[in-house]
């Protein structure tokens, strides 16, 4: 096994909470090479032949076990396309943790571009979590794509927490899902971009199974000069019920741009969407000052809560 | 403890200027529980917001603890010991009620510390403690909530804007009984109190009443309260209900 330094098992902690190895499945990924593998009795990883990535494969069956694929870059100038996919089979409950961290210090932009596709059997219930982080003070750009591509059996859930607070400069995030009957999708994004970074996120959920459901929130804060588009859209094609939230902070002279949108085509499709932006509330940091903490520190932690 | 010493302030409407608080001039002493009336619109929660520094005074001094206050900011004042609980108490999407009590106190509170501020304003700490502090709480909850933030910083002066607004008949007797105990159990602290309510008028040591921007009647419960039973400055809730 490669040894990892200082800044990878930094960047590792970032993004996927390791303090150390982790338990069960997990492929560690550090500059473009996996550094570390483990599979057990239920859950295979085997590295792809044709691209760069790896197959995950759950068994049938195969409940209260995790698999960690966090991946960091640390060298500057890395480009990266890597596809790695899931199959999960029926009646399963597993917890992925997948995500990027990426240390630039260099002058030449490193991107890490992700491709995930979830194929989840029937009934299967999967928690992921997807943590993205940038640090380094090059000038070279941390730049992360992420597409996730999920498709849903019938009665199956999906739990996605897809986060990035800090660092990434530009990103351009797409989530499409396919939910077939009964299945269901709850997503709790939390987006927040600073200096001139840009964060573009776009979500399209077709519910095609009669009982279907989704529920997609999006919160997210635009702070310096960076911009956000968050494209939301639910398509509702059978008796489904469908929800998406957009609620954004904007701070300095942050811009966003909220776009849900809903199209149902069938008439027991119910669909709602929320959108809201708007700067602090006065009154929040006014309270807040009253329990003794600077305008500053009442910022932080109005946006602490809001992201949590 | 507080001092007051002719303030005014004055707001502009329509560009011609309005006194909202004219020349009011007042004394709360140490461990004194003070309780403002007075008519709405008479300038009691301008009054109170002047002294916890969220609105600016125009004119006249603030000196509280021996220190003249009136240029320190809102974060100074609450740093020196003043603590504000709203009328309208503001909701925080995300922030949960545990971690507003930390944030209040100023410190890693434990668990069971903060249940002693709920259960002190008739909360069940453990349905509560990670509530979010959104629009899913009603308005009694938020205002219990906003009062145990007061009450879980360590405050010489404790101003209570309007306690009982907007909350419903079986709160405002849990209210009652937290102002009740807090009476008892001072700790060397004031409080003031800006309120309509007949039952917590009965238990200040002092009643002022506010109208128009002045005091117009200041004096010990015994003597105030025969004066303004009756009048819209002291109301009993269960008539109003009635």
């Amino acid at each position: 096994m490669v040894q990892m330094d200082a800044v990878q098992k930094r960047l590792f902690q970032e993004v996927a909470d390791l303090h150390d190895i982790p338990e069960g499945a997990y492929n560690l990924r550090a500059n473009g090479q996996a550094i570390s593998r483990n599979t057990t009795a239920n859950i295979d990883i085997q590295s792809k032949t044709d691209v760069s990535g790896i197959d995950i494969r759950i068994k049938d069956g195969t409940k209260n076990e995790s698999v960690h694929i966090p991946v960091v870059l640390s060298q500057s100038g890395i480009k990266e396309n890597v596809y790695n996919d899931f199959y999960i089979g029926e009646n399963c409950d597993v917890l992925i943790v997948a995500g990027c961290g990426i240390e630039n210090c260099g002058s030449q932009d490193s991107e890490h571009d992700g491709i995930h596709r979830f194929y989840i059997g029937k009934n299967s219930r999967i928690k992921y979590v997807e943590k993205h982080y940038g640090s380094g003070d090059g000038t070279g750009k941390r730049i992360l794509n992420p597409v996730t591509e999920v498709y849903m059996e019938e009665g199956s859930t999906m739990e996605m927490e897809m986060v990035q607070i800090k660092g990434v400069d530009s990103t351009e995030r797409t989530t499409v899902a396919e939910l077939k009957a009964d299945a269901k999708l709850v997503v709790h994004e939390r987006l927040m971009t600073h200096g001139s970074q840009y964060a573009g996120s776009i979500y399209k959920v077709s519910l095609i199974g009669d009982g279907s459901s989704a529920d997609v929130v999006s919160r997210s804060v635009a702070r310096d000069d960076s911009y956000q588009k968050l494209d939301l859209c639910i398509v509702g094609s059978a008796a489904c019920s469908g929800h998406t939230e957009c609620d954004s902070i904007i701070m300095d002279n942050g811009r966003i741009l909220a776009v849900p949108s809903l199209e149902a085509n069938n008439i027991d499709a119910a669909l709602v969407h929320e959108a809201a932006i708007g700067k602090i509330a006065g009154e929040q940091l006014i309270k807040l000052m009253t329990l003794g903490l600077t305008e500053a520190e009442a910022e932080e932690q109005i946006i602490n809560g809001f992201l949590k | 403890m507080l001092e007051l010493k002719n303030i005014s302030f004055h707001a502009e409407n329509d560009g011609k200027e309005v006194g909202i608080i004219r020349d009011i001039s007042l004394n709360v002493e140490d461990n004194k529980f003070v309780v403002i009336t007075g008519p709405n619109g008479g300038g009691k929660s301008t009054l109170a917001k002047v002294v916890a520094g969220i609105i600016k005074n125009t004119a006249g001094q603030i000196i509280f603890d021996g220190v003249d206050i009136t240029e320190k900011s809102i974060t100074e004042r609450a740093r020196m010991g003043i603590g504000f609980a709203f009328q309208q108490p503001v909701r925080f999407k995300g922030m949960t009620v545990i971690d507003l009590l930390r944030i209040a106190a100023g410190k890693n509170l434990s668990v069971s510390d903060a249940c002693e501020y709920l259960s002190e304003v008739g909360l069940c700490a453990k349905d509560y403690i990670d509530r979010e502090i959104n629009a899913s709480l009603s308005g009694g909850e938020l205002k219990r909530i906003e009062i145990a933030s007061v009450l879980a910083r360590d405050v010489k002066l404790a101003l209570f804007d309007e306690p009982e607004a907007g909350i419903d008949l079986w709160s405002f007797n849990n209210l009652i009984r937290i102002f009740e105990n807090m009476r008892k159990d001072r700790h060397g602290r004031s409080i003031i109190v800006i309120s309509h309510q007949e039952r917590i008028l009965n238990i200040a040591d002092e009643i002022v009443v506010i109208a128009d921007g002045k005091i117009v009647k200041q004096g010990s419960k015994d003597i105030i309260l025969p004066e303004i039973t009756g009048t819209e400055n002291a109301t009993n809730i269960c008539h109003k209900m009635a």
